[in-house]
């Protein structure tokens, strides 16, 4: 049994909180200097410029990448040979709020969502899986609801075409259109239950950006760009950097399939302890 | 780059097109949701309003906390469309321009039009790059509401293009 204390995992999350938030990912820039390079459309090209000036920006003078410095998400893997002393959750949450009030990140976190009332920083959203093995991943997704707001979720009939798939996942981000922050990084989650497509949908943006990916990626990703929403929704060629999916088995009565929308500024940042 | 000024000349208004790009400079105030149910509540109750809408421009921007030392954080835009159910009410009341992304609803548009108002889009996701233009911001209204507070804004040449221009067309067509 390995022993990591509560305070390590505070003074990591506190990190990872600073990181995401002040550091786009090499992937992405890699995905937002390639989409700049390959832009034919001038306006699209200026904006993708603005991007990635935005990011130098944010890097160095340590301002958010974007105000909205989101819900925090945290993903934890969390070894079955690992002993946390104290409080796993507690002590995330207390990270998050510190690397938060440090990086003067926003106060987006109300904590009744129908009475409202004053914003925080906290709850963060905590997913826990237990992993083989003695190590503790953590890591830190700061989710915008710009993007948020355009997920949705459809259980499709078992004998669904593919063809129908497809054109939810594309008509998803058409209805996202310029609002969700375009070039998008587009997360699915097919299979599993409900929630659990949900999840997978938002676990697909930690994934990196490879230029890769499997065929039906790869021919989503070609018939959004297709689509010429372009970033700001002012056209072009780059509608999404990505397309990533994550499956799962599921039910012989259905096939849920979900889909997550990041903007541009796909923000995340890991560890392991 | 075309340079405009605040408060904006109506007859300067009138001419731009959906497309334009040009570069604001002068007074412009941080609206948001809360912000706008609140206003939305008062003119309706006949209150007096914390901000004189009559010529103003408006700009649906939450910003992060301000860091030491800076004039104000990241301030990009927030999506427009959640202002809509509010914004002919505010337009009524002589509000003049609006900064945001996004599409605006039709009847938005026709608002619009009917009051000669514009509504123009900044680069999203942008909030860092933004705070540069940004030379004086201060809480003016709703301090409450914390990230969602009234703020008001002296912006040097902030960069923007017409989306929605005063005879009711969209940078983003019919729909």
């Amino acid at each position: 049994m390995r022993r990591i204390s509560a305070l390590k995992i505070k003074t990591a999350a506190t990190e990872l909180a600073r990181q995401a938030n002040f550091f786009l990912r090499k992937d992405v820039l890699a995905g937002l200097r390639k989409a700049y390079s390959g832009e034919k459309n001038k306006r699209a090209k200026n904006i993708l410029k603005a991007i990635l000036d935005n990011a130098a920006i944010a890097a160095k003078e340590k301002l958010a990448i974007c105000q909205d410095t989101g819900m925090p998400c945290v993903f934890v893997e969390l070894g079955q040979e690992v002993r946390v002393e104290g409080d796993l959750k507690k002590a995330i949450n207390s990270g998050i709020e510190d690397g938060y009030a440090k990086g003067y990140f926003r106060r987006s976190i109300i904590k009744d969502p129908l009475s409202r009332g004053s914003s925080g920083y906290l709850p963060a959203l905590i997913h826990v899986d237990i992993v083989p093995g003695n190590k503790l991943k953590l890591t830190v997704l700061p989710k915008g609801f710009g993007c948020e707001n355009k997920a949705q979720l459809k259980m499709f009939n078992p004998t669904v075409k593919i063809e129908d798939i497809k054109k939810f996942i594309i008509d998803v981000v058409k209805t996202a259109g310029p609002d969700a922050c375009p070039p998008y990084v587009v997360g699915v989650g097919i299979g599993g239950t409900a929630d659990y497509a949900a999840f997978l949908a938002k676990k697909a943006l930690l994934r990196k950006i490879s230029g890769k990916g499997s065929q039906l990626e790869r021919e989503l990703l070609k018939q959004i760009n297709k689509t010429g929403i372009g970033p700001m929704g002012l056209g072009g060629a780059n509608t999404a950097l990505a397309v990533h999916i994550e499956s799962y088995p599921t039910h012989i009565a259905g096939l849920p399939v979900s889909v997550n929308i990041s903007c541009h500024a796909l923000r995340s940042a890991s560890v392991v302890l | 780059m075309k340079k405009i000024n605040t408060p904006l000349d109506l007859n300067k208004i009138k001419s731009l097109k959906a497309g334009e790009e040009l570069l604001l400079s002068g007074t412009i105030y941080t609206v948001r949701d809360q912000a706008h149910k609140r206003l939305a509540e008062a003119i309706k109750k006949g209150a007096r309003l914390p901000i004189e809408l009559k010529g103003a421009v408006i700009y649906y921007c939450g910003p992060t906390q301000r860091p030491k030392g800076k004039i104000i954080g990241s301030c990009g835009p927030t999506t427009s469309l959640r202002m809509d159910a509010f914004t002919p009410l505010l337009l009524a009341k002589g509000l003049r321009a609006m900064i945001g992304k996004g599409k605006r609803g039709q009847e938005v548009k026709e608002a619009i039009r009917k009051y000669k108002s514009i509504y123009f889009v900044t680069y999203a996701g942008c909030g860092a790059l933004l705070a540069g233009y940004v030379k004086k911001a201060q809480t003016v209204a709703y301090g409450d509401l914390g990230p969602e507070a009234i703020l008001k804004l002296e912006v040097k040449d902030f960069p923007l293009i017409v989306a929605v221009d005063p005879k009711g067309r969209s940078i983003y067509g019919k729909d």
